[in-house]
């Protein structure tokens, strides 16, 4: 018998009892359909998240500031030689006069600080570079090599003044382990909660497929091959899959969209609306993806029990 | 045809359900085997299409030990023994015409052939004009008609019936068995385990009798005797 009519047979079959078990196909759907939103939520969390902590790290930096008579030239030099450190991730200069005019800015309402400042002849303010990190952690490193760099008596090294990582480093160390354990604690709840709601729609399709044994039994004294029987409840799982992550794609948009704005009030920049559009083409991948493999591997498995030959 | 050799299954309970049975039976006979509930007629018809495998002891099928047989030899050999259970075994949730498809399906049968196959194997069994039904809305005695007529569409060699009647009222069991002693007259072995004495009495066939797991008779052209 060819391929192309056994392929045919299997998937008419698969497709008539998704319609014929009726209910039955309505319990695994209604399953599969909060299995991945689970994992879709836990795609937007996990997404969420890291926007957040992203944010977070962002709000830290160490900042360099130069004594008032430092040249371009020195100034060049260690952001140069910070620039070349794999730890940094970006090194912006603020020049005297920048420095000068912020500071006004921040201060237009005091008077007795700008007056003060009118009386002096020059500007106080030296230049500054303010440096971000890759990673929380590095900001030791990356100060610990400032102050090598202040002590070793090199023109660019002493024209630093001052490094501000000392003051903060309290903060900043706190903030680094409140980072470390969130990502630690969102990929250990993520898994847990994935495995769970997997292991659930697992257990559902067995189920479906449990009402179907005696069935499975009879196609097997008939003389089916092993595909022959396990390729229609195949074809009903993944049917069961593809309809729950079409379930799930179509209810995300009105749900993310709603969202949207108290999420953002709770989390600062992180859209949720803004990331399932935006990521649309990989969250149809895994939901799909998640649910067409779960339903044929639930299936497989499920069928092998039954199958004795 | 089909050969029982010193065969023997005992079950994981310790239960001798078969006990050192041979037998040999010729192509076209008509077998009755007889016994009260648990003389291990059922495990001995099981045997034939290895879906109990004995403990020891080897059963034949064409001079091949089905022991020996390999997953996809064992199926070929399935297309070409046909069964029916007291319970039917249909498959519910197709139609009639599907459930008879089915097994020319699994025979490789392309769809033409099957086309014109299942109408006339249930014109046969007089359920012409229950093919688009499901089976749970026959009665026994047609469910059971669908059964035979799947048994039979693809001409099998031997046709094993374990309790076909059980179910079933005089009349439909009658029919039943006018329905087997045709097929058998059309040159089919027929294997059939019954403990309905009017039946085996009314064909007057060979009949093997089993007590507690052993062959105690066997007689050409005999009577209910227990």
């Amino acid at each position: 018998m060819s391929l192309w009519l056994n392929i045919k047979r299997v998937a008419r079959y698969g497709l008539i009892g998704f319609i014929r078990n009726g209910f039955v196909s309505l319990a695994a759907i209604s399953i599969m359909t909060l299995t991945l939103f689970v994992i879709s939520g836990l795609m937007i969390f996990g997404s969420a998240l890291n926007a957040t902590l992203v944010q977070l790290t962002q709000k830290v930096d160490v900042k360099v500031y130069f004594t008032t008579n430092s040249t371009d030239a020195e100034i060049t030099d260690v952001q140069k030689m910070l620039e070349s450190l794999p730890e940094v991730a970006s090194v912006s200069f603020m020049s005297r006069d920048d420095a000068l005019a912020q500071f006004r800015e921040r201060h237009k309402n005091d008077q007795l600080t700008i007056q003060a400042l009118d009386e002096l002849k020059d500007n106080p303010l030296g230049a500054s570079l303010e440096v971000r990190a890759k990673q929380t952690s590095q900001y030791e490193a990356i100060a610990k090599f400032l102050s090598t760099q202040q002590s070793s008596g090199t023109i660019a090294g002493s024209s630093i003044d001052k490094v501000n990582f000392y003051q903060n480093k309290t903060a900043i160390d706190r903030l680094t382990n409140i980072i470390d354990t969130t990502r630690r604690l969102g990929t250990i709840v993520s898994i847990i909660m994935g495995l769970a709601s997997l292991l659930i729609a697992f257990n559902t399709i067995r189920l479906a497929i449990y009402t179907s044994r005696d069935e499975i039994g009879v196609m097997n004294i008939v003389g089916a091959s092993r595909w022959y029987v396990r390729g229609p409840f195949m074809i009903t799982g993944i049917l069961y899959g593809f309809v729950s992550g079409l379930i799930v794609l179509i209810l995300l948009y009105p749900i993310t969209l709603y969202i949207s704005a108290p999420l953002q009030r709770f989390l600062g920049t992180f859209n949720a609306f803004a990331y399932y559009a935006g990521s649309f083409p990989i969250i149809f991948f895994v939901i799909m993806a998640s649910g067409i493999a779960l339903g044929a591997l639930s299936s497989y498995l499920a069928v092998r029990r039954y199958l004795h030959t | 045809m089909i050969h029982y050799d010193k065969v023997t299954k005992v079950y994981n309970g310790g239960q001798h359900a078969v006990e050192d049975i041979t037998l040999s039976i010729e192509p076209g006979e008509f077998v009755f085997i007889v016994g009260h509930s648990g003389a291990g007629k059922t495990t001995l018809l099981k045997m034939l299409f290895a879906e109990v495998i004995p403990t020891s002891g080897l059963v034949y099928f064409n001079s091949r030990s089905i022991n020996d047989l390999s997953n996809s030899e064992l199926l070929k050999m399935r297309r070409n023994i046909g069964t029916i259970f007291q319970d039917f075994r249909l498959l519910p949730t197709k139609t009639i015409y599907e459930n008879i498809a089915f097994a020319l399906e699994v025979a490789g049968k392309g769809d033409d052939d099957i086309k014109a196959d299942v109408p006339h194997v249930l014109e046969l069994v007089g359920l012409a004009d229950k093919m688009w039904s499901f089976p749970l809305e026959l009665s026994g005695g047609e469910q059971q008609r669908v059964a035979i007529a799947r048994a039979i569409v693809n001409q099998p060699a031997v046709l094993i019936a374990d309790e076909p009647t059980g179910n079933l009222d005089p009349i439909n069991t009658h029919d039943v068995v006018e329905i087997l002693k045709k097929i058998n007259n059309l040159g089919t072995t027929v294997l059939l385990a019954t403990h309905n004495r009017s039946i085996v009495d009314s064909v007057g066939k060979r009949v093997v009798t089993m007590d507690q797991g052993r062959l105690i008779r066997d007689d050409r052209e005999g009577k209910y005797t227990l």
